[in-house]
């Protein structure tokens, strides 16, 4: 059989690996496969610009349908990979409407699938995720006969998700099961701006909260029960509460899974050699410090992970470090990050929180190691590059504000 | 619709037709034309779009917003007077013609 790689999963990743497949000059045959009804878009949008009405479902298109033509890239919506095995010399991957696709190497570029309310009620009607274009599209349809949304999850989407519609006049309560917003992703000094941010902007935030039960009425949700007893009255609800990794066909081939995600090695190779695996599926070496395993849902990991992963098919051998970077878009504030904060040890804040623009640089052992900024881009950009370079910003130097960070790196 | 151009660092030369508020990086990127990154699909948060606005329309172009501004500080190849990043100008009709330089480096 001639060369042929498959790409399980059309999204950003998925797409990254074909592209980058035919920019290094692959010969033989590329096919993405992915059970989404759209070709390769992008998410981010999804739950800012789009739903907020300021970009189409062309805008968010990652590519033409041309270019994968002229590209020789075949995409297949719509089929939902159900079994993948490999033979004596090469592997078969059967969609759920029979057709069998087979392969010399297989990239795994499955994503992850919203993580599910499991408490009573959470199957009524109205209850929403946010992952495709489909979940965003069924919020829009409901989105004129909605007065008060409730939002489970005080993570991005959610957050982004509540500054829209708080925008377009909804009652909008955030609940969150931690003790600060977005704790995963930022500091407490950025998730109590935000708070701040939100509450200010008229949006009710509950901290620590457990939801017990949804409340329906005719199949269709009405309210949402803390732990409390508090009911709050729902219209919708839409659920961020994290993702899982969809890893089943990974667990069909037998490769390594960890915490549900694919293991993959600094060159996005799992446990068998002639599978790659790349994006929100792949739990990775940490990409700066290689120390300890880390799961990055992120553009920028899709994008970077999925570069190295089409080199690994290649034969070649590039080990993936880049800089992780994420941004969000809540209400007129723009969060950027660049790095990974967990286990910082000192921080310094620049600016003032109280004019919306400042950042915070992250640091461990006198190294810096991340930033959250808020309508900074100087210093985030400069904190991207001191990382991506290796460099370090000394942190009483950065104390002060009025310092450009870019002009004071040291090794 | 109307029409832009780029040039790649290396001189090659792209003429794809625009869909009225696509941006510039939009169409470049879905059209394959390569050397514009745009990891961040236009929310002007990476500074990888980086283009060089041809003298002729840098007036109908207009300047660069404070986030934009401070982003192209960031850029990695040499900021002009020209520069833009390409994901904040929306195509017009009145930008027919529009011709854009890229940046030879972005990341």
């Amino acid at each position: 059989m001639t060369e042929h790689i498959l790409i399980i999963g059309g999204g950003q990743a998925g797409m990254q690996i074909a592209v980058t497949l035919r920019e290094e000059g692959f010969a033989g045959t590329v096919t993405i496969v992915g059970e989404e009804n759209h070709g390769p878009y992008q998410r981010p949008p999804l739950s800012k610009a789009y739903l907020a009405g300021e970009a189409d479902a062309e805008t968010l298109e990652l590519r033409t349908p041309q270019f994968y033509v002229d590209n020789n890239i075949v995409v297949i919506p719509s089929e939902k990979v159900v079994s993948v095995a490999w033979g004596a010399e090469h592997g078969v991957a059967v969609t759920e409407t029979g057709r069998e696709l087979p392969f010399t190497q297989l990239a795994l570029a499955t994503g992850s699938s919203p993580k599910l309310l499991t408490c009573e009620g959470a199957d009524l009607e109205g209850v929403l995720s946010m992952r495709g274009l489909d979940d965003a599209d069924a919020l829009k349809a409901q989105w004129d006969s909605i007065s008060n949304i409730v939002v489970i999850g005080g993570g991005f989407i959610g957050l982004e998700v509540a500054a829209v519609a708080r925008k377009y006049g909804k009652n909008v309560t955030v609940v969150h099961s931690r003790d600060r917003l977005m704790s995963r992703a930022v500091g407490p000094v950025t998730s109590d701006y935000f708070l701040d941010a939100h509450t200010t902007r008229g949006v009710t935030v509950v901290l620590s909260a457990k939801v017990t039960k949804l409340h329906g009425t005719d199949g269709h949700v009405t309210g949402v029960e803390l732990a409390d007893g508090t009911v709050l009255p729902a219209d919708a609800v839409m659920v961020g509460i994290g993702v899982v990794p969809r890893s089943e066909l990974a667990q069909q081939l037998g490769l390594e899974i960890q915490n549900g995600a694919i293991v993959v090695d600094e060159h996005a190779r799992t446990s068998d050699p002639r599978v790659v695996a790349c994006g929100d599926v792949a739990i990775l070496p940490h990409p700066l410090t290689g120390d300890g395993m880390v799961m990055l849902e992120s553009v920028q990991n899709a994008v970077d992970q999925s570069k190295v992963a089409a080199q690994t098919l290649l034969g070649r051998e590039v080990e993936y470090h880049a800089v992780p970077w994420f941004w969000s878009d809540q209400a007129e504030l723009k969060l950027q990050m660049a790095g990974l904060s967990q286990g910082f040890d000192q921080q310094v804040i620049r600016g003032n929180l109280a004019d919306d623009k400042f950042s915070v640089l992250y640091y461990r052992e006198g190294r810096i190691v991340a930033v959250d900024a808020v309508n900074d881009v100087s210093d985030y950009m400069a904190v991207r590059r001191a990382l991506t370079a290796g460099q370090n910003i000394p942190a009483d130097l950065a104390a002060d504000s009025s310092v450009a960070l870019k002009t004071i790196f040291t090794d | 619709m109307p029409k832009v151009t780029y040039f790649a660092p290396d001189g090659t030369e792209t003429t794809l037709e625009a869909r009225v508020g696509d941006s510039v990086m939009d169409i470049a990127v879905k059209n394959g034309v390569k050397g514009i990154v745009a990891e961040c699909g236009g929310s002007c948060s990476c500074a990888t779009c980086h283009v060089y606005v041809d003298e002729a329309f840098l007036d109908k172009v207009g300047e660069a917003g404070p986030l934009e501004d401070d982003m192209l500080d960031g850029t990695a190849s040499e900021r002009k007077a020209s520069s833009r990043l390409s994901c904040q100008i929306k195509m017009s009709d009145a930008l027919d013609g529009l011709t854009v330089t890229i940046a030879p480096e972005q990341v």
